[in-house]
């Protein structure tokens, strides 16, 4: 008897998800509607392909020669905590493999379940996508207190924390906002490092093929100078 | 004992040619860091600027700067030639003139004729008259290929045989003419001869005499060589300058006296870094002028050049030499073989810019140290001029002093040579197997007719049935192919100076080639897993095929395809060991294309895989592009499942990444690009390309040449310089997979 997740797809080859060479695992279904999603096809719930842990544990195996001392699994989405039970039980398999776990999350509320995958997790990356109450409740339809309390949570084990923010032109670009966001990253006690992503629009094509709009067409992708500048700032 | 060894730790060396035990006595292995690298002295900077301005000229003149048609190539029949006499620390050119390219016509008088035509030149009537009573390697073989042969070569299922061409792949111990002097490896050499004469003397052992007693000559043109450039080379070289300039020599004589497709240089940095070590010490040089020094070498190697028909570089393109030379590696007992000349060696692609020559190949393991690794990895970051190589599955095989042959051989320097013999189409086995014995595009019978696929719909085992039919006839053709072609090149184009800088007795490899091995595996898996429906013409001709259904493919990390890929090159392997070989070399199959992918596509027709006649193959043992569809790794641990037991003349992979894919930074990509390599070669995989760029940068190149002059890309085994490809030769490079993330 086996747990089954219900999986989009894999990446065989993640070297952006965590720390050095990582099998990425993306989950279906996410409950958020980011304006900037770039995996719009992993957010319905309905969809994805069926897999027990013990059939993602032998894929991950495959790649184990790759992932050295830093390396490993990588769960992302979708949003991969909607699935936590299936998560807890996959990372605890992965550690008894050998194998290091992470989990690319936007944050949840916190369960049991939730309690139970950080317990196995060595690496969080988690997003801050707003710096404040009103723009998460405005663009992402949940207050921002959801995440905090998920770092919070974090804080309680001995995982490391990666935050994450799109940097957005014209809507997260200011300086006050990555400031922000910078000293909200704060909050996490095991925060190694802040990462800010440039929006791309890389994911225009796949808009289409599902027949979506893009809500950010118009806006011009985040060029590699303004991401250089605003590191600066934190 | 020589004074010029003065310094050196003594040991069996001095009393014979051995230049592995010189090495393990004395050289020094180094665990640092780049940071001790010196960047170009201005005298090399000049010597460069002139020599891109020559470049620039070559590239102008449609790829030959200028051809010198009235002189036959050979060790001593140019007058010197310089870049910058005044200038230059290492001297030696293969003509009188730099990129100046002379004709050899040993191989065929025919390519070099057709060489002069394509660029605008006439073959003089003082080479043709000379070579009129005068037989070539290429009349030898024509004259005892037998029909099938003839007719397998025509329809290309098997191609590019050195039957026109110097067969190359052969490494002389270049090493030795700086260590022992030239006078040294004469007196050995006549030793043996007297030896083998005393015993038993049938053919073989007369033509071993015959062939001792042109080493022994060549040997000495060797000196007159070096003497009209003002050096003595009968005695070991004294220093760091001496040591690279006997070792050049050699390599130069090689390249005069041969136009073989792959003239590697071996496995020199190491062996050097001990006379680098030594004048550093005692004070003769410093680190600038040692880096300069390495500097002019590596220029004198990117200036080698060989004159070729269209023809060939179609097979082989961007002008390649193969001057491969093999750097790191790990010792026998446990020491790195890393030394600062590995930095120094990859230093020259800052230095001198990226060059697809000499062609670097890093002998890689997961035991070298750090920092060499990282640097190695910032090098492909940067120049996407290296190819890796595992030294954990061919030092057991080797030994710790092997150099690579071409991209992928792996030879004991001076102590084993191989037949090299292009590559058999497998794809094409495949399409004749069904249509019993002939050729799917002409129609041609080729093999003997025997059973042909007479249903509609095909199933995988009678498929499989007809192979075994048909492949013990491609075996048999092919290596009686080999056998008249390596007969005919020891008889009329004998490779005189490096086989003089060979041990007498050497171990033979017989190296054969499969081209097609991701197409004739999806097609396959296509056979055994969806449903293929047979098209025939009015002559009953299979041409086409409808495949209804998905199949696994190759590249995907999936055993159902990947082990189809695994049998069938096994099973070739098999049937060609039962067939013997010219002088009983050892048999060894490859798998590796060069850039023929290309012109093997073109010559097959439709597949069941879904391939459209004349439509590219994948490079070497790559999997088809776009149908490695779960990643990179996956596409690498398929690759990995071949196993190098049966194919120890090399596994070839090319691997294309886009920065953003190996990680946000600098110093994270290299950690990421070294994982890589070791988890791929954990998996006793022998061979990697790494190419780091993304696709838009090769569209804008092929549109914008200017912009890019110096684009070097790995393609298959070596490195080329991106505009010396043809348009379709860059348009399939474009269309192969690279790996992104998204």
């Amino acid at each position: 008897m086996s747990t089954v997740g219900k999986i989009h797809s894999f990446q065989s080859l993640g070297a952006v998800d965590g720390p050095g060479i990582r099998f990425v695992v993306f989950m279906q279904g996410c409950p958020y509607s980011c304006p900037y999603c770039h995996n719009p096809d992993t957010r319905p719930f309905s969809g994805g392909t069926e897999y027990t842990v013990e059939e993602i544990v032998e894929k991950a195996k495959r790649y184990k020669t790759y992932f050295g001392e830093k390396g490993g699994v990588t769960v992302s989405g979708g949003e991969p905590l909607m699935q936590a039970e299936f998560v807890a039980e996959l990372f605890e398999e992965l550690h008894k493999n050998g194998i290091t776990t992470a989990v690319d999350t936007a944050g949840v509320r916190v369960t049991d379940a939730v309690r139970r995958v950080l317990r196995s997790t060595d690496t969080v990356l988690c997003d801050i996508k707003f710096p404040s109450d009103e723009l998460y409740r405005k663009h992402i339809g949940t207050g921002i207190d959801t995440v905090l309390d998920f770092i919070e949570e974090c804080n309680k084990t001995d995982a490391d924390v990666v935050i994450r923010h799109v940097v957005v032109p014209g809507m997260t670009d200011s300086e006050d906002s990555i400031k922000q966001i910078a000293s909200l990253a704060k909050s996490a006690k095991n925060l190694c490092k802040t990462e800010l992503l440039p929006f791309r629009k890389l994911c225009e094509q796949k808009y289409k093929e599902l027949g979506l709009d893009f809500p950010l067409a118009d806006t011009p992708e985040c060029d590699a100078d303004t991401i250089k500048k605003l590191y600066s700032l934190i | 004992m020589f004074e010029q060894w003065n310094g050196f730790k003594s040991g069996r060396w001095q009393d014979e040619i051995n230049v592995r035990d010189f090495i393990q006595l004395n050289y020094t292995p180094y665990d640092g860091d780049e940071s001790f690298l010196c960047g170009p002295t201005a005298r090399t900077a000049a010597l460069n600027g002139k020599f891109s301005e020559l470049l620039r000229q070559e590239q102008e003149k449609g790829g030959v700067l200028d051809i010198d048609t009235e002189t036959v190539s050979s060790l001593t029949s140019y007058a010197p030639g310089y870049l910058d006499k005044e200038n230059e620390i290492i001297v030696g050119l293969q003509t009188d003139s730099p990129l100046k390219r002379g004709v050899n016509p040993f191989g065929g008088i025919n390519m070099t004729r057709k060489a002069c035509k394509a660029y605008g030149y006439e073959l003089s009537d003082k080479v043709e008259n000379e070579f009129l009573y005068r037989t070539t390697h290429n009349d030898g073989v024509f004259r005892v290929y037998s029909d099938e042969i003839r007719a397998a070569r025509h329809t290309g299922i098997i191609t590019g045989l050195p039957d026109a061409y110097g067969r190359g792949r052969i490494i002389g111990d270049y090493r030795r003419v700086a260590l022992y002097g030239i006078d040294k490896l004469i007196e050995e050499k006549k030793k043996d001869k007297v030896a083998l004469a005393s015993g038993n003397v049938e053919a073989e052992e007369i033509r071993r005499l015959e062939e001792l007693f042109q080493q022994i000559a060549f040997l000495g043109k060797l000196k007159e060589m070096a003497a009209m450039y003002g050096y003595d080379i009968s005695e070991p070289a004294k220093d760091s300058k001496e040591a690279v300039q006997w070792l050049y020599f050699g390599y130069l004589g090689a390249i005069k006296e041969q136009n073989g497709a792959a003239m590697s240089l071996g496995r020199t940095s190491t062996f050097l870094d001990i006379y680098f070590e030594r004048d550093l010490k005692n004070g003769v040089y410093t680190e600038s002028e040692i880096q300069e020094i390495v500097d002019d070498f590596v220029m004198k190697l990117r200036m080698a050049r060989h004159l070729r028909t269209p023809e060939y570089n179609e097979l082989f393109a961007g002008d390649p030499m193969w001057i491969t030379e093999a750097i790191g590696g790990m010792g026998e007992d446990g020491r790195t073989l890393v030394t600062k000349s590995s930095f120094r060696i990859l230093n020259t692609l800052y230095n001198l810019n990226p060059s697809a020559e000499p062609n670097m190949t890093v002998l890689w393991s997961d035991r070298l140290p750090m920092a060499f690794k990282r640097f190695a990895a910032k090098v492909s970051c940067d120049t996407d001029s290296i190819q890796y190589e595992n030294d954990e599955v061919m030092r057991p095989v080797y030994g710790d002093d092997y150099a690579i042959a071409c991209c992928v051989s792996a030879m004991r320097v001076g102590k084993d040579m191989q037949f090299f013999g292009a590559r058999a189409n497998l794809v094409k086995l495949l399409l004749m197997s069904l249509n019993g014995g002939r050729d799917e595009k002409s129609g041609l019978q080729v093999a003997p007719a025997g059973n042909r696929f007479e249903g509609e719909y095909l199933d995988y085992d009678t498929v499989l049935s007809l192979m075994d039919e048909y492949r013990p006839w491609l075996a048999k053709t092919y290596v009686k192919a080999m056998n008249m072609i390596h007969y005919m090149h020891d008889k009329y184009a004998y490779e005189k100076v490096q086989m003089a800088l060979h041990d007498s007795d050497v171990h033979r490899y017989m190296a054969f080639g499969a081209a097609g091995l991701s197409v004739l595996a999806d097609s396959l898996s296509a056979i055994k897993y969806a449903k293929v429906k047979v098209i025939r013409d009015e002559s009953g001709l299979i041409t086409d095929f409808v495949t209804e259904g998905d199949f696994p493919k190759y590249g995907n990390d999936d055993d159902r395809a990947d082990l189809i890929a695994k049998e069938q090159i096994g099973l070739f392997f098999e049937e060609l060991k039962k067939i013997p070989t010219y002088r009983g070399a050892e048999h060894t199959l490859s798998i590796l294309t060069i850039t023929s992918n290309v012109v093997y596509g073109k010559k097959t027709g439709n597949t069941p895989d879904g391939r459209r006649a004349g439509e590219p193959f994948a490079p070497g043992a790559n999997p088809m592009h776009g149908r490695d569809a779960s990643g990179a790794l996956a596409s690498l641990n398929s690759v990995a499942k071949l196993t190098y037991d049966v194919c120890k003349d090399g596994i070839s992979n090319t691997f294309c990444v886009v920065p953003q894919a190996l990680g946000g930074d600098d110093e994270t990509r290299y950690e990421n690009l070294s994982s890589i390599i070791d988890g791929y070669f954990g998996q006793n995989a022998q061979h990697i390309n790494i190419n780091v760029f993304d696709r838009d940068m090769l569209i804008d190149a092929a549109e914008h040449p200017e912009k890019y002059p110096n684009l070097t890309i790995r393609v298959s085994g070596y490195a080329v310089n991106f505009h010396k490809l043809s348009k379709e030769q860059q348009r399939e490079v474009i269309a192969r997979t690279f790996h992104c993330c998204i």
